[in-house]
């Protein structure tokens, strides 16, 4: 390890920007001749569309445009690019989704029309003055509901309101072995509705350029070229090589950046029709109402264990609420991100998923920071506790029981993963240390002195990080490839550009990326630029979703560097004399074995630029291309474990203590994982106590601002106590797993398992997330 | 935003007199209510009145009888006021709980109370002290100047230029705050206020209210037990996501509990 390598703690260097209000967010983007546009949203959930009148608004001062979805014929419905194959062998129903409504709106905030003024100011007061006759339906919103005969009918393409039924694994030798188990533990719960609450909220500025007929769009994006592909490909704006895509400074995306939404869409169409470049940011409550939502399960469980409390089987019924079309990935969460998954750490011997996925009049449901995999370890390890209490053994023991051993690897779940590396119990002994386990008891007591219940809970998550292979995936459904890219760019005075398919909307890659370039290539970490988002200036890549970047985006820049050390030793080979397999590479420096004879990395760079003394054959210039396509996921797993205090008077609970321990393989940046750890505890946090995206029966989102839709806040949570036990990853040459997500995918089961526990002193068997002091408050008292 | 003439006052009397002459003129304070309001474009005022310009209405003094605040004070000022915590400490410390320190540092007392809200924090302090609310025009008891949900007893051309709080003996206040927004689901005040016990209740309802049973356990015995069996009903509580109307009748009888406890 060098001092600013792999490893090494590196303060974000990107950080200085953006905490001194220098980062270039697109809102930051004015062009001479900007006009601002203004989405008209339908106030109703479920409506048919009897005309839109635009007659008088198109008069008011300074509107330029005014469309609605037929003037956007010729646009493709948007996308949903991972394709299921149902139960029956047939292909799921995705319904038309265009960009600006058509005959009818299925939920309450759908663009119905937009308007493009001089100013914005101008451009609301002409979306106020569009009359839009709705003729009013009735909404379906509880998606446990929405398969019923004679509930409203959402699409004509999808009968009984039902996208797919699909499964996986074999139902009859599961349903056998429940048969036979010692015991059954059975649970019925939600995976609550959240809303993903970047800090900023969606933007975009689209230009066209009559003179060279290209198109730009800056935007808030976690994958530009994937929006570039979709718009080109699906879409039809413009050919992919005229239409440039800019991701700036994004500032957070948790999954609800990666997909293509009605706005860029409508934006860069129109751009070329008025011929002035066109703005929009979202308002706060335009995120509230448009932003693909997450989660939304509803979920029965059954874990069947033999009498020594060995996990034999597990059956899970999903219903997945997709809301009022499938958003770009929305498919794939609740199937592949989820049911793959129900293994958890344990040797669970079958497993059976059915999971249906409905559309109700509510925002699209799409990823959201763990996109299904929160989902599976809520479902496992919340029977695992359940497990625990009702057979009465000790909740830690018995997941050590049923843990994957440490030499089992690779290990083939019932669910079609592999997973290729770990250490379970190792992780668990840690966690039970940091978290002060043999002391619970002692604070339990002092606790209901005070007359406080005390609860302790635990979550052994593992996750599936990096989706890969791009061929597996795309047997399953997949419609892109799942690699990434690298480019290092050696520039003649021998500092490096690093340019990254991925995108850094929060991760600190320009910091992380750049120690792996100093160490891998031995430059000064300093002399390191790391480029990334704009597509005219990067390789195609996939961008950053799935805790990616590391295992997929940063083994793409270690075959980049591979490349360059190659040609470097051609090169310095013949400036030294010396055959090429006699050169050595280490610390920044080409080296003759066995001799002082040395050429550094920046002379080779130079030479490669000014070729007077040069092999013979070979090409001028070091800069080297990689795409790097892996060989599997990479399967982060860890214990966290948390305890609350609750007050049993007023419901409310605490957080007293969280200890989390992560195998995430080899850490570039210990600082940044540990950050994401936070981050993600907090978001997990933030599900299991506070988080609600709350539809009433009319499809209207009453969570629809800060005022009742409660984000984590610093005095929610507690300090964390961090760990880590890493085992490299033998499936990449970083040996990394990612850690974006693995907080959020935690947390919620460590926070929900303490706080039954907790309440199970009062008698209380079940409570729902968010557990908050309403809910808490009435759970106890309807169990006294 | 919708478009309006902006008008900063430079007397009370000027203030007055605009709004006083047309209906839709609205009056700015701290602004912490009335600037998102205008933002989400759910008012259209014709001229918003700045009163910042105003000069001498945000003093806080202290006299053998209690504690008057101008209009304008803000409320990190009322929460760090010395003069305020020696003679009702329970005062500065409500104070230096409502909202966040960037609502501290810009929203009024004058604003507060005119707008009335019902979870804001104030109500509760004022009607909770018997304190009286002095306007341009006169002065007005706080049990009659809070008349409903966001109503107060506030003529057009009336504006409040002071509260005054007269000295109480044992007094706290506790709140449970909605985990969102952290107004107060409920909150409570008790006093041992200038004209008998006091127990004024925000958040539960449409309007501040006070709770007689209680006032009289407290007035015969100041202990946390005396009201800890005195439940109120929740008809007519406010119900909403965070909390049922059975849940904040609960609560109202928690927080009087615990109110006491911290008074001592």
């Amino acid at each position: 390890m060098t001092e600013q390598g792999i490893g090494a703690a590196v303060a974000r260097r990107e950080d200085r920007r953006f905490v001194t209000g220098q980062g270039h967010y697109t809102d930051d983007i004015n062009r001479r001749g900007q006009t601002h546009a203004c989405f008209v949203r339908s106030p109703h959930a479920h409506a048919t569309l009897n005309g839109v009148d635009t007659a008088a608004a198109g008069a008011m001062p300074g509107v330029r445009a005014i469309f609605v979805g037929e003037d956007m014929a010729e646009v493709g419905p948007l996308i949903c690019g991972w394709a299921i194959t149902d139960v029956h062998g047939e292909p799921f129903r995705a319904p038309p989704h265009p960009a600006l409504a058509i005959g009818k709106v299925n939920y309450a905030g759908e663009a119905v029309a937009v308007v493009i003024a001089d100013t914005l100011e101008q451009a609301k007061d002409a979306a106020a003055a569009v009359e839009v006759d709705y003729g009013l339906l009735d909404a379906v919103v509880d998606p446990a509901q929405a398969t019923a005969d004679g509930q409203p009918q959402i699409h004509e393409a999808a009968p009984g309101n039902l996208s797919f039924e699909w499964a996986l694994g074999d139902k009859a030798a599961v349903d056998a072995v429940f048969d036979g188990a010692a015991h059954v533990t059975s649970l019925e719960f939600a995976n609550n509705r959240l809303v993903p609450n970047a800090m900023e909220p969606r933007a975009c500025v689209a230009e066209y350029d009559a003179g060279s007929g290209e198109h730009t769009l800056h935007i808030a994006s976690q994958n530009p070229h994937v929006h570039r592909l979709v718009m080109s490909a699906f879409h039809g704006l413009a050919p992919e090589h005229k239409l440039r895509v800019v991701a700036p400074d994004v500032g957070g995306g948790f999954g609800s950046k990666i997909f293509i939404y009605a706005e860029e869409v409508v934006l860069t169409w129109a751009a070329s029709r008025v011929r002035r470049p066109i703005k929009w940011t979202a308002e706060r409550s335009e995120s509230f109402l448009t932003d693909a939502h997450g989660r939304d399960h509803a979920t029965t469980a059954e874990l069947a264990l033999d009498s020594d409390g060995k996990f034999l089987a597990m059956r899970v019924d999903t219903t997945a609420n997709m809301g009022a079309y499938l958003s770009t990935f929305a498919s794939a969460v609740p199937t592949y991100l989820y049911a793959t998954l129900l293994a958890g750490q344990y040797t669970t011997g079958g497993i059976y998923c059915n999971v249906k996925a409905v559309f109700t009049n509510t925002v699209p449901v799409d990823a959201y920071r763990g996109a299904g995999r929160p989902e599976a370890a809520y479902v496992v390890e919340r029977l695992v506790e359940a497990a625990a209490a009702e057979t009465g053994r000790d909740p830690a023991e018995l997941r050590k029981t049923n843990f994957v051993p440490a030499d089992a690897f690779p290990y083939e779940t019932p669910v079609i993963m592999q997973y290729d590396c770990g250490d379970f119990a190792g992780s668990m002994d840690q966690a039970l240390d940091l978290a002060g386990y043999s002391g619970f008891q002692a604070r339990k007591a002092e606790s209901k002195a005070g007359g406080k219940l005390r609860g302790i809970g635990f979550s052994s998550y593992i996750e599936a990080c990096g989706v890969a292979p791009s061929a597996a995936a795309g047997s399953l459904g997949a419609g892109v490839g799942l690699w990434e890219s690298a480019n290092i760019r050696f520039n003649p005075t021998g500092n490096v550009q690093l340019f990254t398919g991925c995108h850094s909307h929060g991760q600190g890659h320009e910091t992380a990326y750049a120690q792996i370039v100093a160490d891998k290539l031995g430059v000064p970490y300093e002399q390191v630029e790391v480029i990334h988002g704009d597509s005219s200036k990067i390789p195609f890549g996939m961008g950053t979703y799935g805790s990616r970047s590391a295992a997929v985006g940063g083994s793409a820049i270690v075959k980049a560097a591979d490349k360059v050390i190659e040609k470097g030793r051609k090169i310095a080979a013949h400036t030294l004399e010396a055959s090429e397999d006699d050169i050595e590479f280490a610390g920044g420096n080409f080296t003759v074995k066995g001799t002082d004879k040395a050429m550094n990395i920046a002379e080779v760079a130079f030479t490669a630029y000014v070729p007077h003394n040069y092999p013979e054959g070979l090409e001028p210039g070091l800069d080297e291309t990689a795409f790097y396509d892996p060989l599997n996921f990479s399967f982060p797993a860890g214990t966290h474990v948390c305890e609350v205090e609750v007050d049993p008077e007023t419901g409310s609970v605490s957080i007293e203590r969280y200890a989390a321990v992560d195998d995430f393989g080899v850490l570039i940046n210990p600082l940044i994982v540990e950050g994401q750890v936070h981050g993600g505890i907090g978001q997990g946090v933030g599900q299991a106590m506070l988080e609600h995206a709350v539809y009433d029966g009319a499809g209207q989102l009453v969570s629809g601002s800060y005022m009742d839709y409660t984000m984590p806040r610093a005095d929610d949570v507690p300090s964390y106590d961090v760990g880590f036990n890493g085992v490299p990853s033998p499936l990449n040459p970083l040996g990394v797993k990612g850690c974006g997500e693995a907080g959020a995918i935690a947390a919620p089961a460590a926070v929900m398992n303490a706080v039954h526990d907790a309440l199970r002193d009062v008698g209380v068997g079940h409570i729902e997330m968010p557990a908050t002091p309403l809910r808490v408050w009435q759970a106890i008292r309807d169990a006294a | 935003m919708y478009n309006f003439e902006y008008k900063k006052a430079g007397s009370v009397d000027e203030a007055a007199g605009i709004v006083g002459a047309d209906d839709e003129a609205k009056l700015l304070a701290g602004g912490m209510t009335y600037i998102p309001t205008l933002k989400q474009r759910l008012a259209a005022p014709t001229t918003v009145v700045d009163l910042n310009g105003v000069g001498g209405l945000d003093g806080i003094s202290a006299d053998g009888n209690g504690v008057t605040v101008g209009a304008m004070a803000r409320h990190a000022a009322v929460a760090a006021s010395a003069e305020v915590a020696a003679a009702i400490p329970a005062l500065a410390d409500l104070a230096s709980h409502i909202g966040d320190p960037q609502v501290r540092n810009r929203g009024t007392i004058g604003g507060s109370i005119a707008n009335n809200d019902p979870a804001a924090d104030y109500p509760a302090a004022l009607v909770g002290l018997g304190a009286t609310v002095q306007t341009n025009k006169r002065a007005v008891a706080a049990d009659d100047f809070f008349t409903g949900l966001f109503e107060t007893a506030l003529g057009q051309d009336e504006i409040v230029t002071s509260v005054s709080f007269p000295r109480a003996g044992k007094a706290a206040y506790m709140k449970f705050p909605n985990p969102a927004s952290r107004y107060a689901i409920v909150g409570v005040f008790v006093a041992q206020a200038a004209d008998g016990v006091r127990v004024a209740v925000t958040g539960a309802g449409p309007c501040v209210f006070r709770v007689a049973e209680m006032e009289a356990a407290l007035a015969a015995s100041w202990s946390a037990d005396a009201v800890a069996g005195i439940g109120i009903s929740a008809d007519g509580l406010n119900e909403d996501i965070h909390a049922s109307a059975e849940y904040r009748a609960h609560l109202v009888t928690v927080m009087a509990k615990r109110a006491v406890a911290k008074a001592g």
